[in-house]
């Protein structure tokens, strides 16, 4: 867990502070995403909690340790450290890079390759194939397959990701971003996550903290975000197609109803999100679609139910409320 | 008169190698003078932006001084023979070290040293294990210019009495005689591009793997 009270940072030579009395508490396990125009402080509180940057005001605790009674070293090999512009080291290999932590923490050889040989696979590269390698041999999503395993090397419970995916194409990004989704929910690492772009936060956050002039706006859920904005600045900031938004959130097999089967060709996938059932409706001309599930019809999904998701607020939820 | 030269190192082998060796001894030690002097005040250097620059344009001006100018100055000061002589040499060394040191330090991408920071690196392990290993090449080209440098200026080291292959040019130049002249010159000029395809290598053998072209 992450807990930040009334943090408070000025840069020598600014008028305003970049972080304002800015107070977030980030649970064990989840994704926070924080968001915001350039200028918000969204990497300056990011770079706080690792003290790559040292706050003039307020307290961090990490796990329960106040990270100001740390040695800032020490602190940091605790924590995962992922940059958009990656920083691989150039003249070590792919092993040598991932096992960058593990060695600075005095491990053994023999361990060291076997963690490094366990994250290759993880990130979904084949070891035999790649330790050896040097960074400049990989390609760009490649290489972030590489920063990742290497800042989960030592296995921090905490990860800090600084646009991790904004160097990256477009359709590398969206497969980078749902593996490595998977990965930090399945290892249920407490995750930091800086980004300007509002469809990756929703899709990678299970809270967003949108920022703006170093405070705290809104910190929910991407689904009570889509359907409360707490103000204008945020409704324009997750732009006017926030309906559509919500149904990317919304699963076919969560809103299935009873239904009769329809022809085969009008079936969708249980994992489809409502955004694209409803894309696959328009482009079938029929108002209801068949969830196939291993060749079986598990329910319909109508234009109804559909419009319901994206018109109805979601259900108040306490425990998401802004601090 | 090609043969004449060969004739004359064949007749007095003593002084030609003994000249030889102390030419070589002289390069060497001026030469390991200026790398341990400046491959780590270009490292310190490098870490404070304004010292740098200063350091840069100080070493410049040095190098676009002459060497024999260099070996001029310093006869008054300390006098002749193999002490001053080294001294100018070294000194001679030291600027194409200094720059390729800041430089390649202060150009080793802030993003990899900030991953460095960042994943619990301290100051000292992120210099030995990150900023040297990578300006390695650049450091190397440096020290690659300044060997040169240093052996051909040490044909120079006659004038003020450093002894070496420059004592055959100045008495071949002195008594009008040119078989004896090349003697000295000669073998000065191979023992210079023996030296560059030396550090040449020394460079590919120093380049971490990674950092190899492709």
């Amino acid at each position: 867990m992450i807990e930040i009270r009334d943090l408070v940072k000025r840069f020598a030579g600014t008028e305003r502070p970049a972080i304002d009395h800015l107070s977030l508490t980030v649970p064990a396990g989840e994704v926070c995403v924080l968001i915001g125009p350039s200028g918000c402080g969204k990497t300056t509180t990011m770079r706080v909690i690792n003290r790559m940057i040292e706050p003039d005001g307020g307290t961090v605790h990490v796990a329960g340790r106040d990270i100001m009674s740390v040695d800032p070293v020490e602190l940091r090999r605790s924590i995962g450290y992922v940059i958009q512009q990656i920083g691989l080291f150039p003249h070590w290999s792919i092993a040598q890079n991932i096992g960058t932590v593990p060695r600075l923490l005095g491990w053994d050889d023999a361990r060291i390759a076997t963690r490094v040989d366990e994250l290759l696979v993880l990130v979904g590269m084949d070891p035999s194939q790649h330790r050896d390698r040097f960074p400049r041999e990989l390609s760009g999503g490649q290489r972030q397959r590489i920063g990742v395993a290497r800042a989960l090397a030592a296995d921090p419970p905490v990860m800090l990701m600084d646009e991790p995916f904004g160097a990256i194409d477009p359709i590398t990004r969206a497969r980078l971003q749902d593996e490595f989704l998977n990965i930090l929910r399945s290892l249920r690492k407490t995750v930091v996550f800086v980004t300007h772009d509002i469809d990756e936060a929703l899709k990678m956050g299970d809270r967003i903290a949108i920022m703006r002039d170093g405070a705290l706006v809104q910190y929910d859920t991407p689904e009570s975000i889509l359907a409360r904005p707490a103000d204008g600045f945020v409704e324009s900031f997750v732009g006017s197609d926030r309906a559509l938004k919500r149904l990317a959130l919304v699963r076919a097999h969560e809103v299935l109803e009873p239904g009769v089967a329809l022809p085969h060709a009008h079936a969708i996938g249980p994992d489809v999100s409502l955004r694209d059932a409803l894309a696959a409706m328009f482009a079938a001309g029929v108002d209801a679609l068949a969830v196939v599930r291993d060749g079986a019809t598990i329910g319909i999904v109508t234009v109804a139910t559909i419009r319901r998701h994206a018109l109805a607020p979601a259900p108040v939820d306490t425990a998401a409320a802004s601090p | 008169m090609l043969v004449e030269a060969w004739q004359f190192i064949l007749q007095h082998p003593d002084r030609f190698f003994s000249a030889l060796l102390r030419h070589i001894e002289l390069s060497a030690a001026a030469l390991a003078i200026a790398i341990a002097l400046a491959v780590p005040a270009g490292i310190a250097f490098a870490a404070k932006p304004r010292t740098a620059l200063a350091a840069i344009t100080i070493a410049n001006i040095g190098r676009t001084l002459p060497s024999l100018a260099v070996l001029a100055l310093v006869m008054p000061i300390l006098g002749t023979g193999f002490a001053p002589s080294l001294f100018a040499l070294a000194l001679l060394g030291l600027p194409p070290i200094l720059i390729n040191t800041c430089i390649a330090i202060q150009q080793v991408d802030p993003d990899v040293v900030d991953a460095a920071r960042g994943m619990g690196m301290s100051r000292s392990e992120i210099v030995r294990g990150v900023e040297i290993p990578i300006a390695t090449p650049v450091i190397f080209a440096g020290i690659r210019t300044a060997a040169v440098q240093v052996v051909s200026g040490a044909v120079l080291a006659a004038y003020i009495g450093g002894g070496g292959l420059g004592d055959f040019i100045t008495a071949g130049i002195a008594m009008m005689a040119l078989p004896q002249l090349f003697v000295g010159a000669i073998p000065a000029t191979l023992l210079s591009i023996g030296t560059d395809q030396l550090f040449g290598y020394l460079q590919r053998t120093f380049t971490p793997p990674g950092l190899r072209a492709a």
